[in-house]
């Protein structure tokens, strides 16, 4: 098949909910541990910096959004985290049913193309990152650290953050040959993005380059459209943000079913 | 009514190499069509062509009368496959595995776990209703694997060497019980290495060797056309004699 052919446009069905369904079913065995895993990082960093580094700092900094250093970094936990859970799910998780279970192989011996089975992983990775997301969320709310209506609005942007870090994730999946290659992707991709997106530290704290280099960073957009809903302000350019970040979806999912249709189906 | 799977001129290449180089055939209702062939034969890859999993680079394909890879998907819901390496969803129990699977073939769940219990009696594994794959023998596996591939009821069985790696009993255990299929109206296509598997079970076969098929023919008169004198004074003339003769005695791998 000729290198066209395996990038044609995807074909879509509503099969990928059973792939989803799935991958859900599996989850339910180990929900809670797996909810409480997930949380358990992001709060430490979240409380550790959040109350160790920020009392340093005076209550309220205008460059924090106007409050604490802890409640400007609950948002940029809150997208972090999300991040992460989209990542680790996209990766070592998919790899796993596609790799090493051959579970991918199973499905696709039913009425069911490959297509549908990377999309029902697109949309159970970015599902599972929605929980970890709205799981801080909860914590972040429950603390008092977000007041606002509008915080429920950051439901469906940490969704959207969701499908915008599975979807390259996958493309990751397609192209590796063992799980220690995903190292690779969270040293020179996940982790520098971490801190070059604001989630720590405001990015106007950096140099111009690099604030110009971080508009084109997921995780910018994902701040830029979740951090002012939890203090209870619109987004700057909403429509901008989401734009991006459902754009690299779209461009990502098409990339990764390319390169694993050519991975599985040569 | 239409023959259930038609495979003609089927080409196949990978790079300069050509792993299945137009090969023919067609499998009847309710028959049993063997595919023989020594590792690398193109068995594995003409399975995979049927079923729309790889495009052809020739030649066409019309499975339960929908042609593949085009309408690959229609074509795969009537038919249930047995992969060569066991494929089993190691997250989920035996009857999950079975519920799950049959979800793939958007079946509601009423349907699906009104079958389950007649194809765990089928499988030999009503006791292993809940067990964890890890607690399985092989033998289990690949009764499970046929039990999961008969969940849409199928008209067209796919098999991949169903019986590679099984011991004696668990192979007779699943001859009998792919005979109880045919019985049941079902087509069979099966690829092997076993020549007692196909001697019992085929109709007819075809022995591929290099992406080609070398001989067609019901075992009886493939015997008897290639082997018309048996190599030793103490047996007849079996199956296997044919293969050597055909495919030669070096090693394939």
């Amino acid at each position: 098949m000729a290198a066209t052919s395996y990038f044609a446009p995807p074909s879509l069905s509503m099969r990928a909910t059973a792939v989803w369904r799935r991958n859900f079913m599996v989850w339910k065995k180990l929900a809670i541990p797996s909810i409480l895993g997930n949380l358990a990082d992001p709060m430490i960093y979240m409380f550790g910096l959040g109350y160790g580094l920020g009392g340093l700092l005076p209550a309220a900094l205008p460059a924090f959004g106007g409050g604490s250093y802890i409640s400007f970094l609950a948002a940029g936990t809150v997208c972090a985290s999300t991040m992460n859970a989209a990542s680790f799910e996209a990766l070592y998780s998919a790899f796993a049913r596609m790799h090493v279970q051959k579970s991918w192989e199973a499905i696709m011996n039913a009425p069911i193309s490959l297509d549908d089975v990377v999309l029902g992983e697109l949309l159970w990775a970015a599902g599972k990152a929605t929980l970890s997301g709205v799981a801080i969320l909860i914590v972040v709310a429950a603390m008092g650290l977000t007041h606002s209506p509008l915080a429920l609005w950051a439901i469906p942007a940490i969704f959207l953050t969701g499908l915008a870090f599975a979807a390259p994730g996958l493309i990751v999946t397609a192209l590796a040959p063992s799980y220690d290659f995903f190292m690779y992707y969270f040293t020179l991709f996940i982790t520098p993005m971490t801190l070059l997106s604001g989630v720590f530290f405001p990015l106007e704290q950096l140099p111009a380059g690099i604030q110009a280099a971080a508009q084109v960073l997921p995780l910018t957009h994902a701040v830029a459209l979740i951090r002012p809903l939890l203090f209870g302000r619109l987004p700057n350019a909403p429509l901008l943000h989401i734009a991006v970040l459902a754009t690299i979806t779209v461009v990502c999912y098409w990339i990764a079913l390319g390169l694993t249709r050519r991975r599985l189906l040569s | 009514m239409n023959d259930p799977l038609i495979v003609d001129n089927l080409h196949k290449r990978y790079g300069d190499r050509e792993v299945v180089a137009g090969i023919s055939f067609t499998l009847a209702k309710g028959e049993c069509f063997g595919l023989l062939g020594p590792n690398g034969a193109g068995k594995t890859t003409t399975l995979r062509c049927c079923l729309g999993l790889t495009a052809p680079d020739g030649g066409s394909i019309t499975l339960v009368g929908e042609p593949v890879p085009e309408r690959a998907r229609e074509a795969r819901m009537r038919v249930g496959v047995v992969p060569q390496f066991d494929n089993l969803d190691p997250d989920f129990s035996t009857t999950e595995n079975l519920l799950v699977f049959g979800r793939y073939f958007g079946l509601d769940d009423a349907t699906i776990r009104a079958r389950i219990p007649r194809l765990l009696e089928f499988a030999g594994l009503t006791n292993k209703a809940s067990a964890a794959m890890r607690t399985l023998s092989g033998g289990m596996k690949r009764r499970l694997t046929l039990a999961r591939a008969l969940i849409n009821d199928p008209d067209v069985l796919l098999l991949d060497e169903p019986t590679t790696g099984l011991d004696p009993q668990a192979r007779h255990l699943i001859w009998e019980r792919l005979q109880g299929l045919l019985a049941e109206g079902k087509t069979i296509l099966l690829t092997t290495h076993f020549m007692e598997e196909a001697e019992r079970l085929c109709n007819r076969l075809a022995i591929m060797d290099e992406g080609r098929i070398i001989s067609e023919g019901t075992p009886q008169a493939l015997i008897a056309q290639h082997i018309p004198v048996s190599p030793s004074p103490l047996r007849p003339a079996n199956l296997e004699d044919v293969f050597l003769k055909l495919t030669g005695h070096e090693l394939r791998d």
